[in-house]
């Protein structure tokens, strides 16, 4: 017979498997068993009419390390991603200063403010930036009126890189303010007093006690940055494709579609972003030390 | 405080550049830059909800007053049909991934158990996987199911709303579970024990005490997945099959041929409703 105690402990083990099987059965299936099929097609064959054939090759990774098309998507979106991620950086660390800074009552405000775009469709705030940009656009207008001119502000890299920043900044500033607003800036009195000038203290005191922040936000705006195409897409004008930009039509526009080799692509980029985030945490750790 | 000798002056610098209140060439930079930054983020999305109302019918510039592309908005079946796609879509995957995530928030949080480490980073990776990778790996997936579903039943199946609300509750429960555990981790649980003491079965015991009392980090993992569906645009892109299409999808497309007023006014809309959940969220956090 049972006692008392194994029957609590089965109890236990029946609620346990309650509550983990639902979310445990649909991410297996709906998340780990896609991203297995994906990482299977990167070893599989195409054929003419875009059917993947089950022969094992490794011939889709080959493409991409040798053809200039799809060695220069990969440089592209990491330069344009370690970019935006820097300007970002550069903006949200003084916002992120100027919001812990302020009186009490306004901190919270003033934090709503930045999330409250971040708030609405990401595909809305990118569209809102085609309207300022067009070539009859409001910038055009008063550049006209000022005797400038107009200029082709839209349909370029630049174009990309100011919807890219303007998408991914409060992914930038929320975790730079959580870190910056837990720093003692009397520790900064203190490294005036012991003789440092303004920028050593920052460099040698707030830089590494904010540490924690800067990785958090460049993480968060290095990966959706990676894999973008829309913002490449309607504000870059598609002249030049981007990592994004060759995964969606791999998989749903060329002709004919190509999953095996869209498939390798994704793999490697997982494998990009696993490499170069190991890598930054580790640079910046030793910053922390 | 006193300030006596030249050798506090640079302390008096930095206090000057870092401290509450206090007018300096510094604090004024920062806060004509935040001005700026403050301005960059919001005159798009001015701009955007003005221009719904001009009569310049490439809505870029302002030529008069005008409803019109609200009045055609409402007459355009096609996008009223993807409006209401997004609304079925977000409601189903809200309740399916808050239920989910609760339960696994639950089981995370109050139990240890062999495999809990590998559970945390499956919980966890969704929220860090390029949404693209997982967007193509789910279609690879469908497309391998709907072939063997023709092979065993001879119907063929296409990509249709259950398909990306599938996708849908696949990223958000990631996000359900996290919120609802900070809830749990704030949670006294001797009000748990307290109610044991008093003869409470376990039954009693979640439905009187800690439902309720976790029931605000609930309502906030809903509102946050709801407003993730609302706000998903690539998953939706390579789930959503022909005829099916969301409203993100459906702006997608429109604006890579032509751009009309008409999106302008479809994106106010959306922006009032995305806002309208967050005021929303703000009041329920309040009243607790």
């Amino acid at each position: 017979m049972a006692t008392l105690q194994q029957q609590q402990q089965r109890r236990d083990r029946i609620r346990l498997a309650l509550l983990l099987t639902p979310g445990l059965l649909w991410l297996l299936l709906f998340f780990a068993l896609p991203l297995v099929i994906i990482f299977i097609y990167s070893f599989m064959t195409n054929d003419a009419l875009g059917r993947v054939v089950y022969e094992p090759t490794l011939n889709n990774y080959v493409t991409i390390f040798t053809q200039s098309l799809y060695v220069n998507a990969y440089w592209r979106s990491i330069w344009t991603s370690v970019l935006t991620t820097v300007i970002c950086l550069l903006i949200g660390y003084p916002l992120a200063v100027f919001i812990a800074r302020s009186p009490q009552q306004w901190r919270m405000p003033l934090l709503m403010l930045i999330l409250i775009p971040f708030w609405t469709n990401f595909l809305v705030r990118i569209y809102a930036w085609q309207i300022i940009l067009a070539n009859n656009g409001i910038i055009n207008g008063l550049l006209e009126i000022i005797g400038i001119g107009r200029l082709p502000l839209l349909n370029n890299e630049g174009a990309t890189l100011v919807g890219l920043i303007y998408g991914e900044l409060p992914f930038m500033v929320l975790p730079l303010y959580a870190a910056i607003d837990r720093f003692d800036f009397t520790l900064m009195e203190a490294a005036a007093d012991l003789g440092a000038n303004k920028v050593q203290a920052f460099l040698r005191i707030m830089l590494p006690m904010t540490m924690p922040g800067i990785v958090a936000g460049s993480v968060l705006v290095f990966i959706p940055t990676l894999g973008q195409f829309v913002v490449s897409e309607l504000l870059g004008g598609a002249k030049v494709d981007y990592l994004g930009n060759l995964i969606q039509r791999l998989f749903l526009r060329a002709n004919p579609i190509n999953w095996p080799l869209g498939s390798a692509m994704a793999v490697l980029m997982m494998l990009v972003l696993l490499v170069l985030i190991m890598m930054y945490f580790r640079v910046t750790s030793e910053e922390e030390r | 405080m006193i300030k006596t000798a030249p050798a506090t002056t640079a302390s008096a610098r930095i206090r000057g550049a870092f401290s509450e209140g206090r007018l300096t060439w510094s604090g004024l930079a920062l806060t004509g830059f935040s001005i700026l930054v403050y301005i960059f983020l919001y005159a798009p999305i001015i701009i955007l909800v003005l221009f719904s109302f001009t009569r310049d019918e490439f809505g870029v510039r302002w030529t008069g007053f005008t409803l019109d592309w609200y009045i055609r908005l409402f007459n355009n079946p096609r996008m009223m049909g993807a409006a209401w796609n997004t609304l079925v879509v977000a409601t189903v995957s809200t309740i399916v991934s808050t239920i989910i995530g609760t339960l696994l928030a639950m089981a995370m949080e109050r139990y240890r158990f062999r495999g809990r480490n590998a559970m945390e980073g499956l919980i966890y990776l969704p929220i860090v996987v390029p949404e693209i990778v997982m967007a193509v790996a789910l279609l690879a997936f469908s497309a391998i199911v709907f072939d063997v579903i023709k092979m065993v039943t001879g119907e063929t199946l296409r990509r249709n709303l259950a398909t990306v609300t599938i996708g849908h509750i696949a990223f958000s429960i990631s996000f359900v579970v996290v919120v609802v555990r900070t809830s749990l981790k704030n949670f006294d649980r001797r009000l748990e024990e307290a109610a044991a003491d008093l003869g409470a079965d376990n039954w009693n015991i979640f439905w009187r005490i800690t439902f309720p009392l976790i029931l605000p980090g609930i309502i906030g993992g809903a509102l946050l997945a709801f407003t993730l569906s609302l706000d998903d645009f690539i998953i939706s892109l390579f789930l959503s099959g022909p005829g099916t299409s969301l409203l993100p999808v459906e702006v997608y497309n429109r604006v890579r041929r032509a751009v009309t007023p008409e999106i302008n006014a479809i994106s106010t809309l959306m922006l009032i409703l995305s806002m309208a959940l967050v005021a929303l969220s703000q009041l329920l956090q309040r009243r607790r």
